[in-house]
């Protein structure tokens, strides 16, 4: 039995709130979490088979055409079993949701640190070390620049309504600037690893990634095989953040080398190749134009981005993405330019779009209280829309009103736009600072299977994966809330394509899309139980382990005579497009600014969200708290620096690619909205696990601006930009 | 990692020429997987009785194998070399501090990105080959000491704070011991910036000296990119004495600014018998800066230093 819905209307049921067990929306603690702490929740590396052999990547050390490459001496090495190369070995990696092998140009240099050949042997080290003595002969070719200089503009991703050139002459106040974002890497804490066994035709891949099910259609496209004969294995993933959206070269790397061995072959990648040849968020230009009346309201708005990437990718940073909604304003342009360089390829990396589009529009917003003179959170408060102004369609829910009114609140803000510079306490500079959060709102297609036992056990199954988010925990979570069992009876099986095929952890799809198939199965066990005692799941209440209805109480093991078992299957629908889904929130942080050296740090951070019914208040927080530390390490610190003239990623390790530490994130407080959006999925749920970061460097800025009087319009706002401001 | 011998020295003697040396590992291991170093033979010290901190004559005897994080939590340390303590807990992590050792910390190599990168021509790394850094991301560079060939600060702040407590290192060699200042221990790069010291191949480090407390009040100052764990921009060693309103003496350290750790003698004769304002502190600084070049990437470490330098001397000197 299969439980089919397709959001083609809203569901206002509202079934969760009709449960009894009273486990969901509670804070339990993620079911392995003494797996991972113990070290007993293996990752994609660990679990190596006999006689495994391990690969390593020899790296393009320049741009140009591969015209040979010379093994000798690396084959000649003790304990080299193969050196792998040619035009199946995956240079760029896959797009998220690509579903087919990665783009491959040719067989030629387009980057540097383009993986062009694997060195297999019998240990790590012996790979590694023959990688280094594999000779390429590298020629001259005509390639794109390494820097962003000419940029297309495709058509139908440039937008105009109205006249915003008149709307700016007309203005009160207008704002008119350009910033810049630099380049990011996900930076997961576990490297891009696979492990490849063949067993005749069947391929088993253990690799760590964030959705198998397109995943699996990559790899065997790579390869060039039926995807029925791959089988892939994620079930526990240390962190994504976007990397591991689309597949990486370890994979197919890892499955060429296992063929031609026929031995198990484990390949990881070195931190370096990390940053080198995984996805990176592109760098970005953004012309933010702002026209208002004297009381701040909008007129017009202009959103201008210029992005970049390798030939063919389709990939461009949606930079605009949520601006068309965001604020009001009948003069609209949005523009977005793509320049083709020879840089590392650009894909998702936290919240593609919003993280760098909404932060720089915060930015602008704030220059715009400034020149009116009206206090942030009431300026943003006067400019939200009645509905989406762009495609004139009423949205789902909006919360960005209460959000900014609780995270004011929360927060303490002083609502009297205090002079900058005003405060200091000894050789630090006091501001505080605000932003909006939001984030568009998705449905994925997901499977689950859900089998509950007479002895009240059930078993939750899916090829959903838990990057680290707490997948494992809401899944458990809602199977025993909608069966009345306890979460300890529960058990969640991830990250196995031979499980119904998930949404993937992406786009903050995740808890919606594969919570609402869990929670359709669940309605299927439910209906067979309502069956089986002639009433209906409506008028059944199951809790405790006991089946509930009318007047009668039965345990489980009474009503059942064996194990009962359903799929449910969520497709998105009508409602993506009739309404306009989003999240929403505000961030609001206190900054100090230290007078003599230009160096800042944050005080103290909040944020308040709203993303529908939160299923686990514990994990949806902890969400917030990452993205709200990526926001930190946005604004202050972190950059992935191209050389100028050869375009290779300069900072390439965890010691110079500056995440934030410990010291530099303070104590961050998030409150989470009550909210029910009938236009998601049936469960009401939103997305959350990006939100967090949407805007949260702008609160940062923004209070560097009234800590100091200085605009960092260049990201990170690193101590020699503030530096240059401060007398 | 190029395959290599290991052996463990059994004793000090057995260290000596015996190969590349290896104590906490934190630096070596990393380069030698990223194939910039690539020793044949690595001998382990780490067995070896030099892991003690003694008085010596007034001041401190320590061991070459004293851990970064003992060093730091040192009683003597704490209350004498105050300085020392506090560079040592700027830098790195627990985990590395755990891990680094005296010796090796004095000999850890620079940061410069294109020594890390053996696609990269370097000087330091292969003499003759360029310096890609030049023209290229220069953030961690240096602005005083440089030369056409090299242009890499050293990344340690012990030795910044060592040198402004007027250190020697102990060095043990097949011709017996020497003591060298750290003034003349490390030298500029010129045209071989792979020669970093006067250290010989061969000779290995035993302790570092430290004489006895300068009177004063000592701190140490370091500006970087984030709040912990990162190399400094800039740091500033001082130990500065105060009497009837005038700086006696004052001691001071540059680091993340120079091949070396950064002292000019001059500065401090600048102080000397100056009453602790602002234009006292803007001579010195100016005698400091003479001659100071950025990179492009790393100009703003001129005004920086300036201003850390006199925001160190102000908090030395106020009230004092
Ligand atoms: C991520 C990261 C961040 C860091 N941040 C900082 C920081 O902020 N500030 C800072 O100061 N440092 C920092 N460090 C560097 C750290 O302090 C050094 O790596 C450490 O001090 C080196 O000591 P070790 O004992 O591990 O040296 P090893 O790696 O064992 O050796 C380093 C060098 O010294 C030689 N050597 C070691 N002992 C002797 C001896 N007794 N005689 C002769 N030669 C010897 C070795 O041959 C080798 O060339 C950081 C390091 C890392 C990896
Ligand atoms: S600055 Fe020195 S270490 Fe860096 S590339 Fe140039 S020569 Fe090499």
């Amino acid at each position: 039995m299969t439980i089919h819905q397709k959001m083609d209307a809203p569901d206002r049921r509202n079934r969760l709130d009709d449960m009894a067990q009273g486990v969901l929306s509670t804070p339990l603690d993620r079911p392995e979490g003494p797996l991972k702490v113990s070290g007993r929740a293996p990752y994609a590396h660990e679990v190596q088979p006999e006689g495994m052999l391990h690969g390593f990547f020899v790296r393009a050390p320049r741009i140009g055409r591969l015209v040979s490459i010379d093994d000798s001496i690396a084959r000649g090495t003790a304990g080299v079993e193969t050196v792998i190369s040619g035009p199946k070995l995956i240079r760029n990696p896959a797009q998220g949701t690509a579903n087919s092998a990665p783009v491959q140009p040719d067989a030629d240099i387009y980057y540097i640190g383009q993986p062009v050949a694997l060195v297999v042997a019998d240990t790590f080290e012996t790979a590694r070390a023959a990688a280094m003595n594999v000779r390429l002969d590298i020629a001259e070719a005509d390639r794109q620049p390494v820097n962003p200089t000419d940029y297309d503009s495709p058509e139908d991703q440039q937008s105009t309504q109205g006249d915003l050139d008149g709307a700016m002459a007309e203005a009160a106040f207008t704002v008119d600037r350009t910033y810049t974002t630099p380049a990011h890497n996900s930076a997961a804490m576990e490297p891009h690893a696979a492990i490849a066994q063949w067993d005749g035709d069947k391929l088993t891949v253990r690799s760590s990634l964030q959705m198998l099910k397109y995943n699996r259609n990559e790899i065997a496209d790579s390869l060039g095989i039926d995807p029925a004969n791959v089988r892939l294995l994620s079930p526990y993933v240390g962190g994504g953040f976007g990397s591991k959206l689309g597949i990486a070269p370890d994979a197919v790397g890892a499955a060429l080398a296992a063929k031609e061995t026929g031995r198990p072959v484990g390949v990881v990648l070195s931190r370096q190749q990390v940053f080198e040849a995984t996805m990176r968020r592109s760098e970005t230009k953004q012309r933010i134009r702002l026209a208002a009346d004297a009381d701040g309201v909008l007129s017009g708005i202009g959103h201008d981005a210029w992005v970049s990437n390798l030939p063919d990718e389709a990939f461009s940073e949606p930079v605009t993405q949520a601006t068309p909604f965001t604020y009001g304003g009948v003069h609209r342009q949005i523009g977005h330019h793509i320049a083709r360089v020879s840089r590392t390829c650009a894909g998702s990396v936290r919240a593609p779009g919003e993280a760098v589009g909404i932060t720089i529009f915060e930015i602008a917003m704030d220059e715009l209280a400034r020149a009116t003179g009206v206090d942030p959170v009431e300026l943003r408060r006067r400019n939200i829309p009645e509905q989406d102004p762009t495609s004139d369609i009423p949205f789902s829910s909006h919360k960005l009103a209460e959000a900014l009114d609780d995270g004011a609140r929360t927060f303490g803000w002083d609502d009297t736009l205090p002079e900058p510079g005003g405060r200091r306490e000894g050789e630090w500079l006091i501001g505080q600072g605000m932003a909006s959060a939001v984030r568009v709102n998705a449905l994925m297609e997901s499977k689950a299977r859900v089998t509950l036992q007479p002895d009240g056990t059930a078993l939750v199954e899916t090829d959903m994966t838990d990057i680290g988010t707490g997948t494992y925990a809401i899944l458990t979570q809602l199977a025993a809330e909608m069966l009345g069992i306890d979460a300890a009876n529960v058990k969640t099986m991830l990250g196995d394509t031979d499980l119904p095929p998930a949404s993937g952890s992406g786009g903050s799809w995740g808890a919606a899309s594969s919570g609402a198939s869990v929670f359709l199965a669940c309605q299927g066990v439910r209906q067979k139980i309502a069956a089986a005692l002639e009433t209906t799941e409506e008028d059944l209440t199951l809790k405790d382990g006991r089946a509930i209805a009318g007047n009668r109480s039965i345990p489980l093991s009474e009503v059942l005579d064996g194990p009962v078992e359903s799929e449910g299957h969520i497709e998105p629908g009508d409602t993506g497009d009739a309404v306009r889904q989003a999240t929403w929130g505000a961030y609001f942080c206190e900054v100090a600014v230290n007078a003599v050296t230009g160096e800042t740090r944050v005080r103290r951070m909040h944020g308040t969200f709203a993303a529908g019914r939160i299923m686990n208040p514990k994990t949806a927080r902890s969400q917030c708290l990452g993205g709200m530390t990526f926001g930190i390490g946005m604004a202050l610190t972190e950059e992935l620096m191209h050389d100028s003239r050869d375009g290779h990623i300069v900072n390439r390790d965890l010691a110079e690619y500056h995440l934030p530490v410990n010291l530099d994130v303070p104590q961050i407080t998030v409150n989470l909205l009550e909210e029910r959006d009938p236009w998601a999925n049936p469960m009401q749920v939103k997305g959350i696990g990006e939100l967090g970061i949407c805007g949260a460097a702008a609160a940062v800025v923004n209070g560097i601006f009234q800590a100091t009087g200085v605009r960092v319009r260049d990201l990170p706002a690193t101590l020699d930009k503030v530096l240059a401001g401060l007398d | 990692m190029k395959p290599f011998d290991y052996a463990r020295a059994q004793d000090v003697s057995g260290a000596l020429d015996a190969g590349k040396i290896i104590a906490g590992g934190t630096n070596l291991l990393d380069l030698m997987k990223l194939g910039v170093e690539t020793p044949e033979r690595v001998v382990d010290i780490t067995r070896l009785d030099l892991k003690r901190i003694e008085d010596h004559e007034g001041g401190l005897r320590i061991g070459a194998l004293v851990s970064n994080s003992d060093l730091a939590v040192d009683d003597r340390v704490r209350r004498n070399y105050e300085v020392l303590s506090r560079a040592l807990l700027s830098g790195a992590s627990g985990q590395l501090r755990n891990m680094a050792t005296t010796g090796g910390n004095l000999l850890q190599r620079t940061r410069c990105y294109y020594f890390q990168d053996v696609a990269s021509p370097c000087n330091k790394r292969e003499p003759g080959s360029g310096c890609r850094a030049k023209g290229g991301a220069t953030r961690l560079h240096a602005i005083l000491g440089a030369s056409e060939h090299c242009i890499a600060t050293h990344p340690s702040d012990m030795a910044v704070a060592m040198q402004a407590l007027d250190a020697s290192v102990e060095i043990e060699g097949a011709e017996g011991t020497r003591t060298v200042p750290l003034a003349e221990f490390y030298v500029l790069p010129g045209d071989r910036p792979d020669i970093e010291t006067v250290l010989k191949p061969g000779e290995l480090i035993t302790a570092v000296i430290l004489p006895a407390p300068l009177p004063g009040r000592q701190t140490y100052r370091k500006v970087r990119d984030r709040a912990s764990y990162a190399f400094a921009l800039v740091s500033v060693a001082g130990i500065v004495s105060v009497k009837d309103g005038v700086i006696e003496q004052a001691a001071l350290a540059f680091g993340g600014v120079a091949p070396r750790p950064w002292r000019n003698l001059e500065v401090e004769t600048a102080l000397a018998g100056r009453e602790p304002t602002r234009e006292t502190f803007d001579a010195a600084a100016d005698i400091l800066l003479a001659g100071a070049e950025g990179q492009g990437g790393n100009d703003f470490k001129i005004p920086l230093l300036r201003r850390t330098f006199r925001a160190v001397l102000g908090e030395l000197t106020q009230g004092a």
